[in-house]
């Protein structure tokens, strides 16, 4: 039943073009990061090389003002932009599903309290919580990987809560308590695994989501600090010659955007052929 | 309705004092002496030593927690490390410019992106729908600061046709708020889209254009009025993106609001000011959504009726 439900949602991706550009834009993607050793060092400076244009010999696309090549800081930059998307996203999927979990299956104060809480951190505008935390706390990718893990989740715990009160009336559910299975068996064993379709979805629409707020966070000077590259930050970098080096800001940004892209398609395609409502019940 | 909206701004007040809880957090996890960042670099032992009492620093977490709330509830939100000057003056003298480029922001979204929206539903599967869904995805997964240095770059520099950067008449504000309603303008462009073709296959739109109705009477007065309450969701779920998006954009075009004005903040490491912005603008969010919320239920009595009957 499992492996039908598998083949019948890899036939359905395969068949949806979207779904297909979005899977293509992410293996690119993957591929940026496995090979950026070889492309080049993304520290390396050198200073009679500065500026150089895109096509330039040795430098695709083109170096920055410190004769940085560009190409190697953004097959760099995609490594730390997975490394976050992916960290983040695990960690707003594992704190997001545990708290949905426990208040949807035990429901009465533990629910009203894990919902009231969730209710105060939806309260902050995201990217203005990262900031606060960022700018107290040091500044660096680990605060603000975790930063964005421990702030996105809010959305997880309420879908989750949300599967579980649908299916924690079901036969099957009041047999296993009939048959006296312990809470964590029943909701790992029994509620869980009826629960991962609408978790997929939302784990790669997040990992798309942590990747832009790394982004902004290290455009403000507040993610991933140089030489360490990241997009947000070489777009920041690039600012001050936007007038006779647009390239400098122009590739990371497209670069995001299409990273960003990539994981939305799977998202939306992957929700098609699930076939599951995010709309929160 | 007046139930209802009591019952709103009830649910808001612990959201509010959750808001303030982290808040006060933040800023008792801030690195660095606040006392020694007011003094400056030259100071005795005996004038830090009164201060540290005077501002409660020698007492318990709950204690300073219980100053912290009763300081707030009185306007104060602190004083600025650099300038010295207190910070809610300061954020009520930048907040107008903010609202200002917010709410330009928001019209451009919302004409644009609903009209866009329209259209492409009308033309479903015509060369401008497909069009529409593209610049729909791109406008969704382009960063905004990167769209902004893109019609700065472009707009204002090649092309001449408006200032880059600056505060000054309308045209000024143009630039940044189309930067900044992308985002918006893009997500109500998909809704509108996907709602109005889900409309137009309802039943009662075939029974009015049996009757003989007009296509545009039957957009105006059935279809619109249908999709007006999803469409205040989503406005409603996007101040946050504008307050947050601010940050960026204001920064970006050198305009002067609350955005700006935390970025500084942040670049010289001004706590203060840094966290009474943030709580400032998490207030105003929450506050906000309250309203939003309130126009929402006044749009749709299922949702009036569900919050009230929830008890």
């Amino acid at each position: 039943m499992q492996t039908d439900l598998t083949f019948l949602v890899k036939r359905r991706l395969l068949r949806d073009p979207f779904a297909v550009l979005g899977l293509v834009l992410i293996c690119g993607l993957i591929m940026l990061a496995i090979l950026a050793p070889i492309i080049g060092s993304p520290i390396a400076q050198d200073l009679g090389q500065r500026l150089l244009p895109t096509g330039s010999s040795g430098h695709v696309l083109g170096t920055d003002h410190f004769g940085r090549d560009l190409a190697a800081r953004l097959a760099y930059g995609a490594r730390v932009s997975l490394r976050v998307g992916l960290l983040a996203s695990t960690i707003s999927l594992t704190i997001g599903v545990i708290l949905g979990l426990l208040a949807g299956y035990f429901g009465g104060w533990v629910d009203t309290l894990i919902m009231r809480f969730t209710d105060i951190m939806l309260g902050f505008p995201v990217l203005l919580f990262l900031i606060a935390i960022s700018a107290t706390l040091d500044p660096g990718l680990d605060t603000a990987l975790i930063a964005i893990g421990c702030v996105s989740w809010p959305p997880m715990a309420r879908l989750m809560r949300a599967q579980v009160l649908t299916i924690r009336s079901r036969e099957y559910l009041v047999a296993t308590t009939a048959l006296g299975l312990n809470h964590i068996r029943t909701m790992i064993r029994h509620i869980l695994p009826n629960c991962m379709a609408p978790v997929i979805v939302t784990f790669t629409l997040g990992i798309s989501g942590a990747i832009m707020a790394e982004a902004s966070l290290s455009f403000l000077g507040l993610g991933v600090q140089p030489p360490t590259p990241s997009w947000g930050a070489m777009i920041n970098e690039g600012k001050d010659f936007l007038r006779i080096a647009p390239w400098i800001s122009l590739f990371p940004g497209l670069t995001i955007a299409m990273t960003v892209l990539g994981f939305n398609l799977l998202g939306e395609s992957l929700r098609d052929a699930l076939d599951v409502r995010l709309k929160e019940k | 309705m007046i139930p209802f909206i009591i019952k709103r701004i009830m649910q808001g007040i612990p959201v509010v004092l959750g808001v303030l809880t982290i808040s006060f957090i933040l800023m008792y996890m801030a690195p660095g002496d606040p006392v020694l960042a007011l003094v400056g670099d030259y100071y005795d032992t005996a004038t830090v030593e009164k201060l540290r009492d005077e501002l409660g620093l020698n007492e318990p977490l709950w204690f300073q927690y219980g100053l912290f709330l009763k300081r707030i509830s009185t306007g104060d939100l602190g004083t600025s490390y650099v300038t010295g000057r207190p910070v809610l003056s300061d954020l009520l003298q930048k907040l107008p410019y903010t609202l200002q480029l917010a709410g330009a922001a928001m019209l451009i979204a919302v004409f644009f992106g609903v009209l866009i929206g329209i259209m492409a539903a009308l033309l479903h599967n015509t060369i401008w729908d497909r069009l529409s869904v593209v610049l729909a995805l791109g406008g969704i997964s382009a960063p905004v600061f990167w769209i902004a240095l893109l019609l700065i770059l472009y707009v204002g520099v090649e092309w001449r046709l408006l200032p880059p950067t600056g505060y000054g008449n309308i045209t000024f504000l143009l630039l940044p708020a189309v930067a900044l309603g992308t985002r918006s303008l893009a997500m109500l462009t998909r809704t509108t889209r996907a709602f109005l073709l889900e409309i137009l296959r309802e039943d009662y739109l075939r029974t009015a254009r049996a009757k003989g109705l007009s296509e545009i009477k039957i957009i105006g007065k059935h279809a619109l009025r249908n999709l007006a309450v999803p469409l205040i969701t989503i406005i409603g779920m996007d101040f946050g993106s504008y307050l947050s998006g601010a940050v960026l954009t204001e920064s970006i075009f050198g305009w002067p609001g609350l955005g700006r004005f935390a970025l500084n903040a942040i670049l010289k490491r001004d706590f203060p000011v840094i966290q009474g912005t943030v709580l400032f603008m998490a207030v105003l969010f929450v506050v906000l959504n309250i309203i939003v919320d309130i126009i929402y239920g006044w749009a749709n009595p299922q949702v009036r009726e569900q919050l009230i009957d929830a008890d």
